[in-house]
């Protein structure tokens, strides 16, 4: 058999390995030329929206147009904290897995705005369905980092008792749901939650995230129905970081042309974002969280970005995409830009810059020395065995205590 | 005869049934141009093209849909399942479409589907990347269960499937995808090389669905296992001493009752293993019948080995896979009653 050309339509990246990297097809309007509609625009009436590009901060690092959220110094430098701990940590715990202190891990790196400047625009108290690839909600909330740590090593301190695989986070005192390790079914549970926060008479709002990959579920479709047809106080997040495993957005994305412009059919309010800018991620989350908390409804907001690293430690990049693609993403890095904006306004410099590394990666050092003092997966101690028959349900059936029995435990 | 393990093997079955078959095309997520993520489609899409092996967008229910519809029109579908614990999406297109096209229809159309998908522990993957669902699927009218335990069956056995005028769901005990387990995680990882199985022809060849193997001959207990658990199986009983007969199920559906009846009547004891959680697993299944059939010929009552009836936890996966030490405590139990 030899090869032909293909029968139907099979779409292919623009770069395979061995190319060069190429991101010319790439249109990137400039920063400061989207609107902002007042929030309770009618969502029919985001289309310019959701085929461009809500852009704040400029190729100078300076915050231009109706967008700039206007944020204190301090708010920004916080971000910053948080956003370099979250790299900081993301590369610790690789190497730890590549050590065999646990099973797998997902870094985040190059989506940390993302994550960051959603969780700061909203309420600590609005509720969290995120993807395995928010981690820096978690330091924006400020969960602490051993606690985090020995979830991941899955060791006798791990909140959920080594039932979930690493960066599997739960934590209800910080509002943060679940990560379910399949894809997109949180995202209409999420409108479910917001339609109970309205139904309570509360002005607690939920927000939610998958991959762009994960958009082809049909409970994605699911979410945006629901959203729609009972205006729910929802935040639907698509981060479109360009790769599913090894699948390009365009399988995910078809003939459309963005992943926001989904939301249009179904008459959300729907917004295409700079995933890796700060200020525009700020600016368009505090725009949804204003507008589902005042009953005009849901918004969905594709975060256009990169991931920059391996899928998962199960993951090897270099067999589907060009090496070092990431190091020629037009929109740069959002540690980077929000770090060089700071040091545009005289709020920040190198040397504090640097002091910050310093500090944050001696404290993830630190932390997982604590952590590792209760336990790792290989040598223990982990959550008594016999916790395994616990929260099946409310108490174990009598099936359960004599299989508990059987096993000795 | 070359040497392969079981990715190989299944790419290798997948590879003689495009070349041999125009009508067969294999998709999934993730597992076109990268040839999926345990590699078994590696190779085939640069080898038939595009539109014979490509990525599919992250979507099991279109998966499968797809893979009815072009059954419907002649060709031969082969759709991967990143993991079996992933299928559940597709399930209304498995239990109301797929299973039934031909009954519903008279006959009048027919959809030969495969769909493939990595199943089952042991290999650290949570309550998401370990699950054997495979009772779910025997209690659908319309599809064949498959689940091949080496590299020899799992290329003879996808060859059937493929070449199946009825739709077949096919497992793939991912724990076996590079060497035996005989249950036992401290030990170093073993390769399929020296094992007899792990000799597999290049060329195509198939086995019968719907036949199980006697893999251990003995007189004094039958084990009916099938996947992961087959080489758990053979390993505690040559660590016991126990004159064990061991059989590889191979199909779930529909089961090779002859040959288990036959050991069962010759050895008057019987535990039936499964991976899955225990109530209404398929172990039940094979007791009920089979102490429909051997009745008299039982001398104590039908053993079942499973996992718990519990999620498949992550951080104590050993103390939830059936391994040696259940394997023995039930041999020893079933001996000595
Ligand atoms: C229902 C389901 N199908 C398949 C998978 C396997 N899987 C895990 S992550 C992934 C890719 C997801 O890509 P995307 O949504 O783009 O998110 P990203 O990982 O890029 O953040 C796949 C296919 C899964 N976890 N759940």
């Amino acid at each position: 058999m030899t090869q032909s050309d293909p029968r139907f339509h099979v779409p292919a990246p623009h770069a395979r390995p061995g190319d060069t990297p190429d991101f010319s097809h790439i249109e990137i309007p400039p920063a400061g030329e989207a609107r902002k509609p007042a929030v309770d625009i009618d969502g029919s009436e985001t289309r310019d929206l959701a085929l461009g590009l809500v852009r704040v901060l400029d190729h100078n690092h300076q915050a231009v147009g109706e967008w700039d959220p206007k944020l204190d110094a301090d708010v920004l430098r916080e971000g910053l904290k948080h956003m370099v701990l979250t790299r900081v940590y993301d590369d610790r715990m690789l190497k730890l897995q590549r050590q065999g202190k646990m099973s797998f891990y997902m870094k985040s790196t190059g989506e940390e705005a993302v994550a960051v400047a959603a969780a700061m625009a909203l309420d600590n108290t609005d509720m969290i369905f995120p993807s395995y690839r928010q981690q820096g909600i978690l330091f924006a909330r400020g969960r602490d980092i051993v606690d985090m740590m020995c979830h991941c090593i899955s060791n006798s301190r791990d909140n959920l008792k080594g039932r979930q695989l690493p960066v599997h986070y739960t934590w209800a005192e910080g509002n943060f749901f679940s990560i379910s390790g399949n894809l997109t079914t949180q995202f209409p549970q999420a409108v479910g939650y917001a339609m109970a926060c309205q139904f309570k008479g509360e002005k607690q709002i939920a927000a939610s995230w998958i991959g762009e990959g994960s958009s082809a579920e049909g409970d994605f479709h699911g979410a945006l129905v629901l959203a729609s047809t009972y205006k729910a106080p929802v935040i639907l997040n698509v981060v479109n970081n360009q790769w599913a495993i090894s699948t390009f957005q365009g399988v995910a994305r078809g003939q459309g042309n963005t992943f926001a412009e989904k939301g249009l059919g179904y008459g959300l309010a729907s917004l295409r974002i700079d995933g890796n800018d700060f200020l525009a991620v700020y600016a368009a989350t505090q725009w949804a969280a204003e507008r589902a908390r005042a009953g005009h409804g849901a918004t969905i907001i594709e975060s256009f970005t990169y991931r920059a690293d391996a899928h998962s430690t199960s993951d090897d990049p270099s067999g589907y995409r060009p090496k070092a693609e990431e190091e020629k993403w037009p929109l740069g890095d959002p540690v980077e830009r929000l770090k060089q904006h700071l040091i545009g306004l005289g709020e920040w410099d190198e040397e504090r810059h640097e002091a910050l590394e310093k500090e944050l990666n001696e404290l993830v050092i630190a932390s997982y020395k604590e952590a590792e003092s209760h336990g790792t997966l290989h040598d223990g101690p982990l959550s008594p065995t016999h916790t395994i028959f616990e929260d099946v349900y409310v108490e174990p059936d009598w099936r359960l205590r004599r299989q508990r029995q059987d096993l000795g435990v | 005869m070359a040497k392969m393990n079981m990715i190989q093997a299944l790419n290798s079955a997948l590879d003689n049934m495009l070349e041999k078959d125009p009508n067969v095309v294999s998709f999934g997520e993730d597992a076109g141009y990268f040839g999926g993520v345990f590699r078994v489609t590696a190779g085939l899409q640069e080898k038939y093209g595009l539109d014979r092996s490509f990525d599919a967008p992250i979507n099991e229910a279109a998966i499968i849909a797809m893979a009815i519809g072009m059954g419907v029109k002649g060709m031969r579908p082969v759709a991967e399942i990143q993991f079996a614990d992933y299928i559940f999406p597709g399930l209304d297109q498995i239990v109301s479409e797929l299973s039934r096209i031909r009954y519903r229809t008279a006959g009048q159309f027919t959809t030969p589907v495969t769909i493939r998908t990595p199943c089952g522990g042991g290999i650290r993957g949570g309550q998401t990347h370990s699950m054997s669902p495979e009772a779910f699927f025997t209690q659908i009218p319309g599809v064949q269960v498959v689940m091949p335990s080496n590299p020899y069956d799992a290329k003879g056995l996808l060859i059937s499937a493929i070449e199946s005028d009825d739709p077949v769901i096919f497992f793939e005990p991912k724990r076996l995808y590079n060497g035996p387990f005989d249950g036992d995680p401290g030990k170093a990882l073993e390769t399929w090389g020296k094992h007899p199985k792990g000799e597999v022809p290049e060329e195509h060849y198939s086995l019968p669905i719907g036949k199980a193997e006697v893999v251990r001959e003995g007189n004094d207990v039958s084990i009916i296992t099938y996947g992961t658990l087959v080489h758990v199986a053979l390993a505690a009983a040559e660590r016991e001493g126990i004159d064990a007969e061991i059989i590889d199920l191979k199909t779930l559906v529909p089961y090779d009752i002859e040959t288990i009846a036959k050991s069962v009547n010759k050895t008057g004891r019987c535990i039936v293993a499964q991976e899955a959680p225990r109530t209404s697993g398929f172990g039940a299944e094979l007791a009920a019948q089979i102490q429909e059939e051997c009745f008299y010929a039982l001398e104590t009552p039908i053993y079942r080995i499973a996992g718990w009836d519990t999620p498949y936890p992550h951080a104590h996966e050993w103390a939830y896979f059936p391994g040696l030490t259940r394997f023995t405590t039930a041999m020893r139990e079933v001996l000595e009653a």
